[in-house]
C-alpha cells in the first residue's frame, strides 16, 4: 500500500525516532543530575537524587537494550550519496561507541553502587542483584570509571550533535530532519 | 517411637546436665563478638557495624533468670556504610558522639523460652534517652564458649537519632535492624 512513498523505505521508523530522542533526553538529564548531586552535602535530598539517578540510569539501560534490538532488526536509511568516506567512517565509529556507552555507563554505575555497599533498588521496589561484593577501593575505582566513561560519552554526544547541526545548516541535507520529522516537514515546505 | 523417645530424653539430660551444673560464662571475648545493623535509605538496605563495644556478662545455663548482662557501645566507632555517612552519623542530628559518646544496655530480666532461647529485657540508653528494650537471644554452647546471638528492630526516633532534616522517615527509615553476637567463655575455676 505504502510502497509508493519513498519515506517509508528510506526514513527511520517511528520507534527508532522515539527511542533516539527518549534516550537522548534521558541521558542529558541523568548526566546533569549526576554532576549536580555529586557536589551536594549529605542530606535526605542528596540521597533521593542519588536514587533517582540510579533509577533513571537503569531505565536508560533497558531502553538501550530495546533500541539495540530494534536497530539490529531495522536497517537505518542510507547516508547521503555525496558524503566523503572519512565522514562515513567517523559517523559509523561514533554511532558504535555511542551504543557501547549506552550500556557501559549504566553498567559501571550499577557495579560502582554494589562495590560501595549501596545496592540499587529500582524505583524503590525492585532490588537489582549485586554482582560485586562490598569493596571500597574497587568502588572508588569504578567511580572513576563511571566518570571517565561519562565524559567520553559527553564528548561523543557533543560530536554527534555538532555533526547533525553541521549537516543541517552547512551541508543542508536531510540527516537531522529525518530524525526530527517535524523539522523535515517544515524544511520540505520551504524548499519545494 | 515409643522406645526411642525416653532414650533421647535421657541422652539430652546426660549431655546437658554436667554443663548446666558447673559452668558460668563470664569472660567476654571481644574478638569473636560483633554488632552489625542494616538501615534502609530510599528503601535501599545498607549494612553497618560498630567496631568498639564491650559487654559484661554472667550466664549460668542452670540459672538463666539470674543472668546479668551489660553492654556498652562507643558510638564514634560506627561504620554506617561510607565515609560521608560516618561523618554525618557522628554529628548532632544523629548520635552527637561528642555529647553522648556511649550507648548502654542493662538487662533487667531474662526469661527462658525453651530450646536455648531467652527473652532478654532491659533498659537501652542512647543520646540521653532511656527506653525499655527486649530481644530474643539464642545461646549456643561450644566447648568453654557460649555464643549469644540476637536480632531486633530498634526505632531510631525513640532515641532522637536522626533529628531535623532527617526526622522524616521517607528517606531513612525509622526501623534499624540490629544483629549482635556476643561470645563469653566459662569463668576460671573459683
Ligand atoms: C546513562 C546513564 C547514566 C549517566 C549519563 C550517568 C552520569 C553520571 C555522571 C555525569 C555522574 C557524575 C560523575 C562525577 O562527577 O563523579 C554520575 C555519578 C554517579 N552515578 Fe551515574 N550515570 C548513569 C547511570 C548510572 C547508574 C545506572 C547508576 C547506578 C545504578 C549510577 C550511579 C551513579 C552514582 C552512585 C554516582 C555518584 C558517584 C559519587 O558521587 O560517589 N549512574 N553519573
Amino acid at each position: 500500500m505504502n510502497s509508493a512513498i519513498p519515506h517509508s523505505q528510506t526514513g527511520y521508523t517511528h520507534t527508532a525516532i522515539g527511542l533516539h530522542w527518549l534516550i537522548g533526553i534521558a541521558i542529558v538529564g541523568t548526566f546533569a543530575l549526576g554532576l549536580y548531586m555529586h557536589e551536594l552535602p549529605l542530606s535526605p535530598q542528596k540521597l533521593k537524587l542519588y536514587s533517582w539517578h540510579k533509577w533513571a540510569g537503569v531505565t536508560i539501560f533497558l531502553f538501550a537494550l530495546l533500541r539495540l534490538t530494534w536497530r539490529v532488526s531495522h536497517r537505518p536509511p542510507a547516508l547521503p550519496a555525496g558524503m566523503p568516506g572519512w565522514q562515513r567512517s567517523a559517523a559509523e565509529a561514533t554511532h558504535v561507541l555511542l551504543y557501547l556507552l549506552m550500556f557501559a555507563v549504566p553498567l559501571s554505575g550499577w557495579l560502582m553502587s554494589s562495590a560501595k555497599g549501596f545496592p540499587t533498588v529500582w524505583f524503590g521496589v525492585l532490588p537489582l542483584p549485586d554482582l560485586l561484593q562490598k569493596d571500597t577501593d574497587l568502588g572508588d575505582l569504578l567511580q572513576q570509571m563511571h566518570k571517565l566513561l561519562n565524559f567520553t560519552l559527553a564528548g561523543l554526544v557533543a560530536t554527534h550533535a555538532g555533526a547533525a547541526l553541521k549537516h543541517h545548516f552547512l551541508d543542508r541535507d536531510e540527516i537531522l530532519a529525518r530524525m526530527l520529522p517535524f523539522l523535515g516537514r517544515s524544511k520540505n515546505g520551504e524548499r519545494k | 517411637m515409643k522406645f526411642r523417645l525416653p532414650g533421647l530424653a535421657l541422652a539430652a539430660i546426660l549431655i546437658t546436665a554436667p554443663a548446666a551444673q558447673a559452668v558460668e560464662f563470664t569472660q567476654y571475648q571481644h574478638g569473636k563478638s560483633s554488632l552489625a545493623f542494616v538501615y534502609k535509605q530510599m528503601n535501599v538496605p545498607v549494612d553497618g557495624q560498630f567496631k568498639s563495644f564491650r559487654a559484661r556478662l554472667a550466664f549460668d545455663p542452670s540459672k538463666p533468670t539470674a543472668a546479668r548482662a551489660e553492654f556498652e557501645i562507643d558510638l564514634a566507632s560506627v561504620d554506617a556504610g561510607s565515609k560521608d555517612a560516618n561523618d554525618e552519623v557522628a554529628g548532632k542530628a544523629w548520635f552527637d558522639t561528642k555529647a553522648f559518646p556511649v550507648a548502654r544496655f542493662v538487662a533487667t530480666s531474662v526469661k527462658p523460652l525453651g530450646n536455648n532461647r531467652y527473652e532478654v529485657a532491659g533498659k537501652m540508653s542512647i543520646k540521653g534517652k532511656t527506653q525499655d528494650l527486649s530481644t530474643p537471644v539464642t545461646v549456643t554452647q561450644q566447648g568453654s564458649n557460649a555464643t549469644f546471638d540476637g536480632s531486633l528492630v530498634l526505632k531510631r526516633a525513640d532515641y532522637g537519632i536522626g533529628d531535623g532534616i532527617w526526622a522524616d522517615f521517607g528517606t531513612v527509615a525509622n526501623e534499624i535492624q540490629i544483629k549482635f553476637r556476643l561470645v563469653a567463655s566459662a569463668a576460671a575455676a573459683k
